[in-house]
């Protein structure tokens, strides 16, 4: 077991840089009544996030160019209807990553 | 995760109390139409820490597959176990710990590991900014006991319980937040341990567990929607999706989420009937 100095530094500043983010909203909103369109405004949150994180998903950056991860668009389409489907988390997921490992097995 | 296809088989008040059926309804799938005769006050009943517990239990096959594979990066780029122990412990991030990892394996300025973190990690704003205005009711240290620990999954499963009309309560948020957690951190340690073993795991798909998991929790979102307010949502979907794909060929993924977020909620707001 070892643990250098650089990385608890890199580890405790990070966690900080983590932490504001996920707590400043919960300080403010107890000393202020949020209007109503912020409310509204953050009522659209979820479906634009979910879907960001969707799309992040199949998305590769690179240094200078975009590309698409086809395996995952071709997965994409069953995990959509098994979820509509189902409507359950643990089916969606169990059943996507055995699409997706047979994808990459067979292409 | 039984206890969401038991949902269904329930037919009435039987052989069950309310607070039963009421307890095992919190779980994450179509709710039966209202029993008759159900009603009352036990239908109130909070739901406790278990419910939250239980309702996280689907979304931990992510969180395990994503933390071994956190692990077996961290192993990769020289950490120790007590290193990514500890990350995991203090920082509780999926994608920033990657980055991390990668980049203490190049040796990159420790201002600059910071800086990336802050930027990948500026979406938690948006995720508690949307809880937070549902927890004003508690003591400012219950606050930031729950805010520390929301996470994209958590977060995507209270905003399906918002989206299903039920109410947010402290008990239940913080079993789903610690049931994560430790799950997180057992798995990214256990990864840093078993580091050589697993030579490839997305050979085994696992890194898609994170996407799936993603999708249901979008659809979930749009199950309990009135047709006209579901045609807008697919509307805000597309708007989306184009502007990710455009923010995408300027800035990091990570900023275009935040920024698509902000540009099409604020869309939404305006397109609202």
């Amino acid at each position: 077991m070892s643990m250098q100095w650089t990385t608890l530094i890199v580890i405790i500043g990070c966690a900080l840089v983590t932490m504001i983010p996920r707590v400043l909203p919960f300080l403010v909103v107890r000393n202020l009544n949020l209007p109503a369109p912020v409310l509204k405004w953050l009522s659209y949150i979820p479906v634009c996030i979910l879907t960001a994180l969707v799309v992040d998903n199949f998305l590769i950056q690179e240094k200078d160019s975009l590309r698409i991860d086809w395996q995952v668009i071709i997965v994409l389409i069953p995990t959509f209807l098994i979820a509509i489907k189902t409507r359950s988390l643990s089916i969606t997921v169990i059943a996507g990553v055995m699409m997706m490992a047979a994808v990459r097995y067979f292409f | 995760m039984s206890h969401i296809q038991t949902v269904h088989q329930h037919t009435g008040c039987g052989t069950k109390t309310c607070t039963e059926i009421q307890t095992e309804q919190s779980g994450y799938s179509v709710q039966p139409p209202e029993e008759p005769g159900c009603d009352g006050a036990e239908k109130q009943t909070e739901s406790t820490f278990a419910d939250g517990v239980k309702d996280g239990i689907p979304t931990l096959l992510g969180y395990i597959s994503i933390g071994l594979a956190a692990g077996i990066v961290g192993a990769a780029s020289h950490l120790s176990v007590l290193e990514m122990g500890i990350m995991s412990l203090l920082v509780y991030a999926g994608a920033a710990q990657f980055i991390i990892c990668g980049m203490l394996a190049v040796h990159a300025p420790v201002s600059a590991i910071i800086l990336t973190t802050f930027i990948v990690n500026l979406r938690n704003f948006l995720l508690s900014a949307t809880l937070a205005p549902h927890f004003t009711r508690y003591s400012l240290l219950r606050n930031i006991g729950i805010g520390l620990l929301v996470t994209d999954e958590s977060f995507g499963v209270a905003a399906g319980r918002l989206a299903q009309g039920k109410p947010l309560n402290d008990r239940w948020m913080n079993g789903l937040n610690l049931i994560a957690y430790v799950s997180w951190v057992v798995s990214c340690v256990v990864g840093a341990l078993f580091g050589s073993w697993i030579a490839d795991p997305e050979q085994f798909g696992m890194d898609y567990a994170l996407t799936a998991m993603f999708v249901a929790l979008l659809v979930l979102q749009l199950g309990h929607l009135v047709p006209a307010k579901l045609k807008h949502y697919l509307q805000l979907m597309g708007y989306m999706v184009i502007a990710m794909l455009l923010l995408s060929l300027f800035v990091s993924s990570q900023l275009a989420v935040i920024i698509a977020t902000v540009i099409v909620a604020t869309i939404g707001v305006v397109t609202e009937k």
